[in-house]
């Protein structure tokens, strides 16, 4: 009944969009775009980027499940998430630059709040793995001072906040196979053999 | 209960709201109503109750800004726009929507949020009276004697 009577008001997709647009505009002006993110298509799959208004905080692969990614950084960083492409602008360039091989290094600001601890330190070294080289587990183990806790640098790893910006995928088994990779497998070897050509 | 990211939550009442607003403020004002209920709900949520109903909570926001734009353009005092012909048929919403804000905006203040908040928002009328400072049994008959009055002023294409 009622609602026929009602139905002139429904709202189009294109005025929603506008709003949307114009909320994103006046959270960042008053500082209430706590997160921000959008996805973006790669030969990796879809990836999903967030950032705070420090810097990137999370990168994430389709099988993470993006919708449980924004959960948890909604829990973790603020519930105050927005789908807010601005933002991520520079990032994205980079990345369309590094899977074109225009690029070697990202020169992005990043939050790695979401690394504490040991997964930290590993997370700081892997950031000086150069483009095209391999590290093993054993090794990185090494380097961060803890030869023994090869286990753990793979966890670190697999817990990467920002996989493909912050080369965990550079990390690879002693025996010079791949190994696990927080994207799968495929994704893995992908960025590998992106580098490598 | 886990703490949804505030996007889902326009996304899911995003509609809703625009709807409530025009309903209130008419088309002119409404785009900023919901501007400023989005901006107001984003700076409390964090606070806001896990078991809250978002969107009752996001009602009550907007029957507050709305009042605030509401007050804006008295002051300001613009001229009443002049409403486009109303084309046949329904295919242009934006066009025909005029005719039912120059009924809605002919009730009373409380009939016109009554029947805004229950019919377009769902909200139950003890909440409604809250928002109106009067009794639930008085927000249930301002909406209906709201609803009458609309029925009279923009008579329904029965076809539609």
């Amino acid at each position: 009944m009622s609602t026929n009577l009602f139905d002139e008001l429904q709202a189009d997709d294109e005025t929603l969009a506008r709003l949307h647009h114009r909320l994103e505009r006046d959270a960042a002006t008053d500082n209430l775009l706590d997160v921000a993110y959008r996805t973006v298509d790669s030969p990796v799959g879809t990836l999903l980027l967030a950032a705070t208004t420090a810097g990137l905080v999370r990168v994430a692969y389709d099988i993470e499940d993006h919708d449980a990614v924004l959960m948890t950084l909604a829990g973790s960083v603020s519930p105050r998430v927005l789908r807010a492409p601005a933002r991520l602008d520079g990032v994205v360039r980079q990345l369309d630059e590094y899977f074109g091989k225009r690029r070697t290094t990202f020169d992005v600001p990043v939050d790695l709040r979401l690394a504490q601890g040991f997964r930290r330190s590993v997370i700081d070294h892997l950031r000086g793995i150069d483009y095209g080289r391999r590290e093993s587990y054993a090794a990185v183990a090494a380097a961060v001072g803890n030869p023994r806790a090869v286990r753990a640098v793979g966890s670190a790893c697999a817990h990467n906040p920002l996989p493909v910006v912050i080369p965990c995928h550079r990390v690879v088994r002693s025996d010079g196979s791949a190994g696990q990779y927080v994207g799968g497998p495929a994704a893995k070897s992908a960025l590998l053999t992106l580098e490598a050509a | 209960m886990r703490v949804r990211p505030f996007e889902d939550v326009v996304a899911e009442h995003g509609a809703t709201v625009l709807r409530v607003c025009r309903a209130v403020v008419g088309p002119v004002d409404a785009e900023d109503a919901w501007s400023e209920t989005f901006l107001s709900a984003l700076r409390a949520y964090p606070a806001l109750s896990a078991d809250a109903n978002v969107e009752a909570w996001l009602v009550t926001i907007a029957h507050r800004r709305a009042l605030d734009v509401g007050r804006a353009r008295t002051r300001r005092a613009i001229p009443v726009e002049t409403p486009p012909d109303r084309p046949s048929g329904r295919a242009d919403p934006a066009a025909c929507y005029p005719d039912l804000w120059a009924a809605l905006r002919r009730l009373p203040d409380k009939q016109r949020l009554a029947v805004a908040y229950h019919h377009i928002a769902g909200l139950p009328f003890a909440e409604i009276a809250e928002l109106l400072g009067n009794s639930p049994d008085a927000a249930r008959r301002a909406a209906a004697d709201g609803i009458k009055t609309l029925r009279k002023l923009y008579p329904e294409d029965e076809t539609a």
